[in-house]
């Protein structure tokens, strides 16, 4: 079989539509440039109504909502998860890395959290502050400037409280706390653990005429028909393309290599198209990577040539190297006090009110880097599960636990929005042993080699997620509550989430100077082809107690800007 | 009888059934058995693939016409109708638990096995069906098994114990995610709305109240639709 060749030469070629993409997409369609986008998965708008889930019923799923076919429920906006059909990867004996992908326009922005933390100052120069892992070759006040544009464009509530690692921006109001929100900002204040209101990128506000303001379904892992949160298609690519923009979107195409010439630059990439399985090539003067961390990184492990034999860009060996995600560790209780709530409508925004950013110093603590607390709770809309063990806080009460009959509509009523949960996402610290490879014993059915990864939580992480569940136990005390379920055993790792599970995988191709020990440059430029670009959050050093969407954002931009400028002086 | 028409009237059945049973009014009896599987017409967001998986899954029988009819009975003794309310066979209940069979089908075994162990246990103590049996007798039947030891980790309790558990819990899922069941539970939202804070009564029932300095903070709902404009410090102009 032939490879079939397009003849159009785009001055840009970006691969991935997520928040990297959709950014670079954006910035450099609006400075001119001819771009073309390539997607493994299928076109998706959120306000398409074949597409549309948001304000659906639980009863219009057969399942009603059950997470037999996507890992978040039948109602979440991700195709894909961390197996997909087809895409198989591995893992080196021992190690469970477990890997999420969401195969479809705007990628896994369409059913995130919404949590847009930008990094602090600290979270750039880390090795200065406690001597493990790396600072990154860029500092806090390069990417502010990225980060306030980011805020104005895009939106995002919260409040400016001069905090000095969680730096003031330009927010939009937020919403009121919620009743259990409430209960929380009093329990942790007890143990003086500040609360503030949380930063999430919904629109709480007209910010343009295009978006619409936010309705409060609380539906926002389902994506907004009305584009009222932020999403990668809705808020970046779709808005690019209605300004004019020069783009050829190219979805169910699953990009193989980036192939280059003699001189070992890049001419373009390579892909299978999903719809009739034969392979494609694609010519751009820029190759522009945001297909996520991992994914990058196996595309650049895969284009292996004369000139780059140990893949592109992987003289260093250092492809791959460095992956880490947040750490995570979750907690709930019953809050007797939230009993037999009368009904109104508190879905408010999807997800949380209020949060608590790292509020202590490690220097008195025995595990490096901290952890920010999400809270959840509320009298949500029923879903596959609810009424599961309806009547189990009877046993509290000294009540026999079970039964049938009439009696059950009562149990169910009393206890429901009664139950409140904690997250914590950490910081890890980045190990170069943690990794994906290629693993030469197994192709994709495109025919592509998959990822083996390896990767090992270290007792800073482990014992992180300890002092998590410690905060979480005291917090529960102080709202009059009762902790379900047993503090896990350092036996059990405490807890930890396998790393991946929190879908903040970062660092595979990180940055620096110094070409021997980084992937890309300060510019996410390769520093051994200088036409390829990666601007998902494989470039990240480290990865703070932050979730990395925010500076990917400003990141990409900050990239498309350089790549702008650098082609105006025709220095690529 | 064909497959196709024994499905159909499966379905038929069951609703009927319900009707009978409980006198229930019409609005209230929920779209069961084929307009579940008009559901991927309807467009809930699928991709093709999925829709295909909903449609090869409707497209199958799992449970058997004496199994359907003792869930049918279970699940009415699990949740029976009330003065304002159907049951959850109404709801269609057993149309959701035999669409979860298939999509999940760890539930087959226990579940065919456990509606086996009703019959027997029924048929062993009153010689009679667990269907045909007094509700007397269901009673009886029921009692041993409803009430779980929770000083036992789950999965080590008695078979019938985690299938009457199974049963119970999928009951009141497939109900309270029901139409009928979301208008009982009282919940409110899925709806365009402007959160401007918890209700003020409610506040003071939970013994809590907001604090000046935190609503100042927090969006002003009359000026929403204005446009957000910043100084150079951030300061939210409008």
């Amino acid at each position: 079989m032939q490879i079939i060749e397009n003849s159009t030469m785009y001055d840009v070629i970006i691969v991935g539509s997520g928040a990297g993409g959709g950014m670079a997409t954006k910035i450099l369609a609006e400075a001119g440039l001819k771009v073309a986008v390539v997607e493994a998965g299928p076109y998706f708008d959120p306000g398409a109504p074949e597409q549309q889930t948001q304000l659906k019923w639980p009863y219009e799923s057969p399942r009603r909502g059950a997470n037999t076919v996507r890992p978040f429920g039948d109602f979440d906006s991700a195709y894909g998860g961390w197996d997909i059909d087809g895409e198989p990867y591995t893992n080196e004996e021992g190690t469970n890395f477990r890997w999420f992908r969401s195969r479809m326009l705007g990628g896994r922005t369409n059913h995130w959290g919404r949590i847009s933390l930008r990094f602090g100052p600290n979270d750039f120069k880390r090795k200065s502050i406690d001597g493990l892992g790396d600072n990154w070759p860029i500092g806090y006040e390069d990417v502010k400037p990225y980060y306030d544009k980011v805020d104005k464009l895009i939106g995002v509530f919260g409040t400016n409280e001069g905090l000095p690692n969680d730096p003031d921006g330009f927010f939009l109001p937020p919403p009121k706390p919620r009743l259990h929100e409430l209960f929380y900002i009093k329990g942790a204040r007890k143990s003086n653990i500040p609360v503030f209101p949380s930063r999430m990128s919904m629109l709480t506000k007209r910010i343009n005429d295009e978006r619409g303001i936010c309705f409060y379904c609380g539906q926002c892992s389902r994506a907004c028909s009305v584009h009222a949160d932020f999403s990668s298609g809705t808020c970046l690519i779709f808005p690019a393309q209605k300004n004019g923009g020069q783009i050829d979107l190219f979805v169910n195409a699953m990009v193989r290599e980036i192939t280059t010439n003699e001189e070992g630059k890049a001419t373009g990439v390579s892909y299978i198209n999903k719809e009739d399985r034969k392979e494609y090539k694609l010519k751009g003067k820029i190759v522009v990577l945001a297909a996520s961390a991992c994914s990058s990184a196996r595309i650049l492990l895969n284009s292996k040539s004369k000139q780059h034999p140990n893949g592109l860009g992987n003289s260093s060996d250092i492809v791959g190297k460095y992956l880490h995600d947040s750490t995570g560790g979750s907690r709930s209780a019953f809050i007797p006090d939230l009993m037999n709530r009368k009904m109104y409508n508190e879905d408010g925004v999807g997800g949380m009110h209020v949060y608590t950013p790292w509020w202590l110093d490690n220097k008195k603590l025995d595990f490096a880097r901290g952890y920010h607390i999400e809270v959840w709770g509320g009298m949500g809309m029923p879903s596959y599960g609810f009424g599961f063990n309806h009547n189990d806080f009877n046993k509290y009460f000294g009540i026999k636990v079970g039964g049938y009959g009439n009696p059950l509509r009562e149990e169910v009523k009393k206890y429901y929005g009664s139950t409140v949960g904690f997250g914590g996402r950490g910081e890890s610290i980045p190990q170069k042993e943690n990794k994906c490879d290629i693993d030469p014993t197994k192709v994709d059915e495109f025919g592509i080699p998959v990822l083996k990864f390896k990767y090992e939580w270290t007792d800073h992480e482990i014992k992180q997620v300890g002092h998590m569940h410690e905060s979480f136990e005291e917090i529960i005390h102080n709202m009059g509550g009762t902790v379900l379920g047993d503090k896990p055993t350092m036996a059990q790792k405490n807890g930890i989430y396998a790393p991946g599970e929190i879908i903040h995988e970062v660092g595979t191709t990180r940055m620096g100077d110094d070409p021997k020990t980084s992937v890309v440059n300060q510019h996410q430029q390769l520093h051994e082809v200088d036409n390829v670009f990666i601007v998902d959050a494989g470039p990240f050093v480290s990865q703070a107690d932050k979730n990395p969407t925010w500076t990917i954002l400003a990141l990409s931009w900050r990239t498309s800007d350089y790549i702008v400028e650098q082609l105006k002086m025709q220095n690529i | 009888m064909d497959r196709r028409k024994s499905i159909k009237s499966i379905i038929l059945g069951g609703v009927a059934g319900g009707l009978a049973l409980n006198g229930c009014k019409p609005e209230n009896v929920e779209p069961t058995g084929e307009n579940i599987a008009l559901a991927a017409e309807n467009h809930f967001g699928r991709t093709p693939e999925e829709k295909e998986l909903i449609e090869k899954l409707n497209a199958e029988q799992f449970l058997h016409p004496h199994e359907l009819a003792t869930l049918n009975v279970l699940v009415a003794l699990i949740l029976p109708a009330n003065e304002s309310y159907g049951s959850a066979l109404d709801a269609g209940v057993p149309d959701f638990i035999e669409f979860m069979t298939k999509d999940y089908p760890k539930f087959q075994t226990p579940i065919r096995g456990g509606l086996m162990w009703l019959d027997h246990k029924s048929n062993t103590d009153f010689s009679v069906e667990f269907i045909a049996a007094t509700p007397e007798q269901q009673k009886i039947v029921l009692d041993a098994i409803a009430y779980p030891d929770v000083e036992v980790p789950e999965n080590e309790r008695p078979l019938e114990v985690q299938f009457f558990s199974l049963i119970r819990n999928l009951t009141l899922t497939g109900y309270y995610t029901s139409k009928m069941g979301i208008k009982d539970l009282g919940y409110v939202g899925n709806s365009p709305n402007v959160w401007d804070g918890v209700p003020e009564d409610i506040l003071k029932q939970h013994g809590m109240a907001y604090e000046e300095e935190w609503l100042a903070k927090c969006v002003d709902q009359s000026k929403r639709n204005t446009k957000a404009a910043w100084d150079e410090k951030g300061n939210l102009l409008t």
